[in-house]
C-alpha cells in the first residue's frame, strides 16, 4: 500500500493565502481539500450593531482587489430592506464604477497572474523582463480602470465616493473626460489581449459545469438582475434575489474557514466568466462579441483554462459599455436618493470580477444591522474547485511532487479565487508511507 | 504623480499588518503637494504605477523578523525575493521591485521602512506598540519630507 500526501502551504500568485491537501492511497486520491482563509464570516459578526449606512465602507475592506463588488452589493440589499431603488443616471453611475475594478482586477489576473502560466513563467515578474512591450500593455489596461474607479469612487483602491442610495458627490462630464479619453485606448488594448490569449496552448479539458451567474434582461449582467443557473445546454432556471436563501445553503467544513455552498442541495457549481458567459453572452456588447467569436469561443466555454479568454472578452466589454455610459452621461440631478431605515430584511448581489456576491442584511426597528450574510464567489467556488483538482490529479498522481504542484496551482488560478490579504509563498512538501 | 511618493502597504484585516496604510493616512494632507501618498494592499503593478518616475519613494510596510514589535526598521534597498517572507508583503514587494526593474520602472531612490508587528491575527486591533511606532513614523517622514528637496537639477 502507498501512501501520498501532496501539500502545498500557500499558493503562489492567488490573492492570499491558501492550501492544498491530497491524500491518496494505492493509487486513488482519499482526500482533497483545499485551506483557504475567508475575511467575510468575522466581518459579519463585526458588521451587527451598525449603522444601515455602514456595510458599503466596512466590508469594501474585505478584498483590495474588488472593493467596488462588495460596496455595490451591499448597497442594494440595504437599499431592498428599506424599499428604496437607484435608478436611472445614478445607477449608470454605478454601473461605470464597477467596469473600472472588472478592468483593474481582470487586466491584473490576465497579464500578471495568469498568462504567464501559458508562456512557460513562474511569475510575471519573470515574463516582463522577456515581454515588457506586453506587461506594459497589461499596466496600462489596468490604469485605465483604476482612473475610472478614482474619477467616481474618489480613489483607486477603497473608494469612498460610494453610499447608501448614490455617491456623496457626483463627477461631472469634464472631470470624467480623462478616463473616456485612456478607455478608448483601453479598449483596443482589450482587443489585443483577446487576440493574444486566444492563441495561447490550452490542455484540452472541459467539465460539466453547472453554471450560476446573475442575469439582466438588457444588460450582460454585473450590476444587479435576478439569478439564473444552468448547464449551457438547456434555458437556464432563476430565481430572484431576494429568494438566494431558499436556493443557496453554505455547510461549514474542517478544513477552511470558508463555507461550502450548495445550489438546490447540489455541490460543485461554479459562478465567476464561465458561468457569465454560457448564460449571459448574448447580451455582450457588439465588439465584445464579435472578438468572442473571433477567439472561437463558442456559445458556451466548458475549458477553465479557457476562462484567460473570457475574462479578455469581458474586459471588451467592460471597456466598450463604460465608452457608451460616458458619451450619453449627464451629472444626476442629485448625488443620492434618500434610503430611510426601517425594520427588514433586504438581500443584494452583484457580480464581482471572480463570481456572483451575495449579501443579505436585517435591520432592526433602530435601523441598525442586526444580522448579516454575506456569500462571496470564492466560497461558493471551492468545492467545484476541488472537483477540477480531483480530475486534474486522479491519473496523474504518479508525476514528480513538483510538477503535481505546479499543475494543481494552474487548476486553481483558472479560478482566480479571492482568498484576501497578500501572503504568497510555496510550501511544498509530499510524504510517502 | 509628485516627485516623491510615500506608499504604505498592508491590510486593515490583520492587526498589525495596517501599520503602512496607519502612515499614509497620517500623512495624507500633512505633506507638501509634490508628495503623493498612496495607500496599497500590496498589488505589484500598483506599486510600480505609484512610483513611476518619482525621485524618491518611501514604501511603509509591517514586517515581521523577530525584533520586539515596534521596533522601525530602515533600509535602503528592498527586500530581496525570497520564497520566505519576513513580512506579509515583503514578498509583494520583493516582486514590485523586480517589475520595475525589468520595466526600467524604478523610482531615482527607493527607502524600505519596516515597522515590526507583533500580532497579525485577523480582526485584531494594532498592538500599542506599533501603534506608536506608526505615530514616530509618520512624525519623522513628515519632518523629513517637509525639509528635504528631491535630487535632480537645480531650479
Amino acid at each position: 500500500m502507498t501512501h501520498k500526501t501532496v501539500r502545498i502551504g500557500a499558493l503562489t500568485r492567488v490573492e492570499g493565502e491558501g492550501a492544498l491537501v491530497v491524500h491518496a492511497r494505492d493509487g486513488l486520491i482519499t482526500t482533497l481539500e483545499l485551506r483557504i482563509y475567508e475575511p467575510p464570516r468575522f466581518f459579519e459578526a463585526m458588521l451587527r450593531g451598525r449603522a444601515h449606512t455602514e456595510p458599503p465602507d466596512i466590508t469594501a475592506r474585505v478584498c483590495g482587489i474588488c472593493p467596488v463588488a462588495y460596496q455595490m452589493s451591499a448597497c442594494q440589499a440595504i437599499e431592498a430592506a428599506c424599499g428604496a431603488e437607484v435608478t436611472g443616471p445614478l445607477r449608470d453611475l454605478r454601473l461605470l464604477l464597477y467596469y473600472g475594478e472588472w478592468i483593474e482586477s481582470h487586466a491584473l489576473h490576465v497579464y500578471l497572474l495568469h498568462a504567464p502560466d501559458f508562456l512557460g513563467y513562474d511569475s510575471g515578474v519573470a515574463m516582463a523582463a522577456d515581454h515588457r512591450d506586453l506587461v506594459e500593455r497589461g499596466l496600462e489596461l489596468k490604469k485605465a480602470g483604476n482612473e475610472l474607479v478614482a474619477a467616481i469612487g474618489g480613489r483607486p483602491i477603497h473608494p469612498v465616493n460610494v453610499r447608501v442610495g448614490g455617491f456623496y458627490r457626483v463627477p461631472s462630464r469634464r472631470e470624467l473626460a480623462p478616463a473616456a479619453e485612456r478607455l478608448r485606448r483601453a479598449r483596443d488594448h482589450a482587443l489585443a489581449t483577446v487576440a493574444w490569449v486566444a492563441g495561447f496552448d490550452f490542455p484540452d479539458v472541459e467539465h460539466d459545469y453547472r453554471f450560476l451567474a446573475l442575469r439582466h434582461p438588457g444588460e450582460y449582467a454585473i450590476l444587479s438582475g435576478s439569478i439564473g443557473s444552468g448547464d449551457g445546454r438547456a434555458d437556464p432556471a432563476g430565481f430572484a434575489v431576494a429568494d438566494w436563501p431558499d436556493h443557496v445553503t453554505e455547510e461549514q467544513v474542517p478544513h477552511s474557514t470558508a463555507l461550502h455552498a450548495r445550489l438546490d442541495g447540489e455541490t460543485g457549481y461554479l459562478t465567476g466568466p464561465l458561468a457569465r458567459y454560457a448564460l449571459n453572452a448574448a447580451r455582450l456588447s457588439p465588439l465584445a462579441r464579435e472578438a468572442a467569436a473571433a477567439a472561437g469561443l463558442g456559445p458556451v466555454c466548458r475549458n477553465p483554462y479557457r476562462a484567460i479568454v473570457v475574462r479578455a472578452v469581458e474586459i471588451v466589454h467592460a471597456c466598450d459599455e463604460a465608452l457608451r455610459l460616458l458619451g450619453g452621461y449627464a451629472e444626476p440631478d442629485r448625488p443620492w436618493v434618500p434610503v430611510e431605515p426601517r425594520p427588514g430584511v433586504g438581500h443584494g448581489a452583484s457580480e464581482a470580477p471572480r463570481g456572483t456576491l451575495y449579501h443579505r442584511y436585517r435591520l432592526d426597528e433602530g435601523g441598525l444591522v442586526a444580522e448579516a450574510d454575506i456569500v462571496p464567489p470564492t466560497a461558493q467556488n471551492q468545492a467545484r474547485i476541488e472537483a477540477d483538482l480531483r480530475d486534474l490529479l486522479a491519473p496523474r498522481l504518479g508525476l514528480p511532487e513538483d510538477e503535481l504542484a505546479l499543475l494543481s496551482e494552474k487548476a486553481i488560478r483558472n479560478h482566480d479565487p479571492c482568498i484576501s490579504c497578500s501572503a504568497h509563498f510555496l510550501d511544498f512538501r509530499v510524504s510517502r508511507g | 504623480m509628485g516627485d516623491r511618493v510615500v506608499i504604505g502597504l498592508g491590510s486593515d484585516l490583520r492587526g498589525d499588518d495596517s501599520a503602512g496604510l496607519e502612515v499614509a493616512r497620517r500623512l495624507r494632507g500633512a505633506l507638501p503637494p509634490s508628495v503623493a501618498v498612496v495607500e496599497s494592499s500590496g498589488d505589484p503593478a500598483a506599486l510600480v504605477e505609484a512610483w513611476s518616475g518619482a525621485a524618491l519613494a518611501i514604501v511603509v510596510d509591517a514586517v515581521r523578523s523577530g525584533a520586539p514589535p515596534g521596533t522601525v526598521h530602515l533600509a535602503a534597498e528592498p527586500p530581496a525575493p525570497s520564497r520566505q517572507p519576513s513580512g506579509s508583503h515583503a514578498l509583494g514587494l520583493a516582486d514590485a521591485v523586480e517589475l520595475g526593474r525589468a520595466l526600467g520602472r524604478l523610482p531615482g531612490e527607493l527607502v524600505v521602512v519596516g515597522i515590526e508587528g507583533g500580532d497579525f491575527t485577523p480582526g485584531a486591533p494594532m498592538t500599542p506598540p506599533v501603534l506608536a511606532a506608526v505615530r514616530r513614523t509618520a512624525r519623522g517622514l513628515r519632518e523629513r519630507l517637509s525639509r528635504e528637496r528631491p535630487a535632480g537639477p537645480p531650479g
